[in-house]
């Protein structure tokens, strides 16, 4: 493939134009793409050479104003920075290019990005600091304490990943992994004063850090590999650790593992939803448990297996637990 | 070929609620000859939420199940998606880090252990695929499941962050355009059916706290697959199994629409290729019925 100059490949292009289609509807064309070609140069010939009506959005073209990107074949990828041949060897030489989300899209690739502007706010992404106005030195912040930003500090707010998130796609109200990759990157921040504040935002339900799915997808996508799901587990932490939580569902979840293990070695299904859902939430799971009793699917307390040698688990669960609930 | 040999991490759930993927998992083994050495002492992975409240305890645990693996000088096999992210990232994490690794050390050696970073760490489906041999299996298959249109559905701790998942197999793997699962219904003489959620999440872990959102993409996966006319779908993940195969209520009544589709272990699908008893597989515990066989 590397010794291959050039490629033939079919674009589909996503086209909607809000003032005048009521529906989307594709462009092709067929182009040969050379090895050193990125998306963004595959835009710029099409609407230069063939339609100056295509509209998106590109300015630094070098992958730091994060304008510029979209989907092709599903995958969020900025367009300045992902090369053609790269893609081929993913997809093969058919590719589609859609904007971030189709549903917001104003003109062809261009989307109002309205909701993801407005979450990114809610995570008050600045330091809210008692700042001296006359200080007599640097406020100066040690390499050690620069770290714990981790690479939360990378983000170029390009939407990849909030528009890759399939929490938010069904949960208008998640507020999704930017929002909180910068609620991190603040409340991490020594200087900053605003930390429980923010704690309190991302811990609420529906809109904070407990409706994630965990699948990861944030991490994959990210351009700059910001990690957003590593910061969401941090943000669970600080949520703990901070005394920030509160007794729900969500957390206790959490917790049950801890509770079940240390009995256990194993995880006890049946208690965890038990302990989660309180002794009447549990009720409406009963349905499901019952068909699974049915096949053999459950395991009654007195009959729930250990780990052997789970006298060293309950040893170190004692002496290993950092927080307490 | 000498004999495969892995330490098992069989997970929780093949205790419990999927008894069919421990026996299906045992089967296939025993058909392709590969000795799998259960490591009994394991303890549950946390199964990514233990790290939320307590991240370190999480790293101890798991470095405590693969230093028993190390103990065996074994590679240690996962039969699930999740049991396999948590183990190899605490493993990528140890192994990258002398400070954090000495510190999980300090406390394994209360119970007279210690973890190394002597053992890889690799799905089932994987050994299966890297080690065994595709064309083996193709060999080996006496019921080839020609009839079938098989939709697979990867789950997501699997083939994501992909950079940290492709580092425990050879066959490399996209997470945008994964293969490993299909190539494998194809060995077993099946049609793979493809469908855009075939890599997606099942919902299964926000399943307690947010009910309406797994239901969803429940939904979405069985009807994408229905779509693609599938005759059933296949997953190496006990999770996934669980949420696709237990809960089409709540995600027919959460997208408006009746799905449902038998869901398979991907060693049951094995199974049946390589002619095992449907009774050895553990068919009947499906709560969607496997009325095909
Ligand atoms: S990176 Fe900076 S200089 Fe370049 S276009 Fe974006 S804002 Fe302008
Ligand atoms: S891991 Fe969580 S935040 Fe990241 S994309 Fe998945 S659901 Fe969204
Ligand atoms: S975290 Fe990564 S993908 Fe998400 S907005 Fe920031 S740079 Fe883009
Ligand atoms: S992921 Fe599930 S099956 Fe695996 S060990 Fe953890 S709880 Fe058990
Ligand atoms: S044009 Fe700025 S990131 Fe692509």
């Amino acid at each position: 493939m590397d010794s291959l100059k050039t490629q033939q490949v079919t674009f589909k292009v996503f086209r909607f134009n809000e003032e005048t289609d009521y529906l989307p509807y594709y462009n092709t064309y067929t182009l040969d793409v050379t090895h050193e070609e990125v998306v963004l140069d595959i835009l710029n010939r099409i609407k230069w050479d063939h339609d100056g009506s295509l509209s998106y959005r590109r300015s630094c073209r070098h992958g730091i104003c994060g304008v510029c990107a979209i989907k092709t074949n599903g995958k969020a990828v900025l367009a300045c920075k992902t090369r053609l041949f790269d893609l081929i060897d993913i997809f093969g030489n058919e590719i589609t290019i859609e904007p971030l989300s189709t549903k917001r899209a104003i003109k062809d690739l261009i989307i109002d990005k309205k909701d993801f502007w407005d979450k990114h706010a809610q995570a008050k992404p600045y330091l809210e600091a008692d700042i001296d106005e006359h200080p007599a030195q640097e406020n100066l912040v040690s390499p050690h304490d620069a770290e714990k930003l981790l690479e939360a500090d990378y983000c170029i707010q390009c939407g990849a990943c909030h528009y890759s998130c399939p929490s938010l796609e069904i949960n208008e109200q998640y507020m999704g992994p930017a929002a909180f990759a910068a609620a991190y990157r603040f409340s991490a921040d020594v200087r900053d004063d605003a930390s429980i504040e923010r704690l309190h935002i991302v811990n609420e339900e529906a809109q904070g850090v407990w409706d994630c799915v965990k699948c990861m997808e944030c991490a994959e996508v990210c351009p700059k590999e910001v990690n957003p799901i590593e910061k969401i587990t941090k943000l669970h932490n600080m949520i703990f650790e901070a005394a920030v939580a509160k007794n729900n569902v969500a957390t206790r979840h959490a917790v049950g593992f801890a509770h079940s293990i240390e009995k256990h070695g194993l995880l006890d299904e049946g208690e965890l939803v038990r302990y989660s859902e309180g002794n009447i939430g549990v009720l409406k799971h009963v349905p499901v448990a019952l068909k699974m009793f049915a096949k053999g699917k459950i395991v009654l307390p007195w009959n729930m297996p250990k780990s052997d040698k789970l006298d060293e688990i309950k040893k170190l669960v004692k002496s290993s637990s950092t927080v307490k609930f | 070929m000498e004999k495969l040999k892995y330490a098992l991490f069989t997970g929780c759930t093949a205790k419990e609620s999927t008894p069919e993927q421990m026996m299906s998992t045992l089967a296939v083994a025993n058909k392709l000859g590969i000795e799998l050495v259960e490591l009994t002492e394991a303890s549950c992975c946390g199964a990514s939420h233990l790290q939320d409240y307590d991240d370190f305890l999480s790293l101890v645990l798991n470095a405590r199940n693969i230093a028993y693996a190390e103990k065996h000088g074994l590679t240690m096999v996962t039969i699930c998606n999740t049991c396999q992210l948590n183990t190899a990232m605490t493993k990528h994490r140890l192994d990258n880090n002398a400070e954090l690794k000495a510190k999980v050390n300090a406390k394994l050696a209360e119970v007279g252990l210690e973890y190394k970073g002597t053992s890889q760490i690799t799905h089932f489906l994987y050994a299966i695929i890297d080690d065994f041999g595709l064309d083996k299996i193709k060999e080996m298959v006496v019921k080839p499941l020609s009839q079938f249109n098989i939709a697979p559905f990867y789950g997501c701790h699997n083939i994501r962050p992909s950079e940290l998942q492709n580092a425990t197999h050879k066959s490399p793997e996209n997470a945008y355009n994964p293969t490993s699962l299909d190539d494998l219904i194809i060995a077993c003489g099946g049609a793979n059916v493809d469908y855009a959620e075939k890599n997606k999440c099942c919902g299964f872990h926000a399943e307690l706290q947010s009910p309406r959102t797994a239901a969803v993409l429940t939904g979405n996966a069985v009807a994408g697959a229905m779509d693609a006319n599938a005759d059933w779908m296949v997953t190496p993940c006990p999770l996934c199994h669980l949420k696709l195969d237990t809960q089409t209520h709540h995600a027919s009544v959460a997208i408006g629409r009746e799905v449902s589709l038998p869901v398979l272990h991907m060693q049951q699908m094995v199974g049946l290729a390589l002619g095992c008893t449907p009774a050895e597989l553990g068919l009947s515990h499906h709560v969607t019925k496997v009325d095909f066989i």
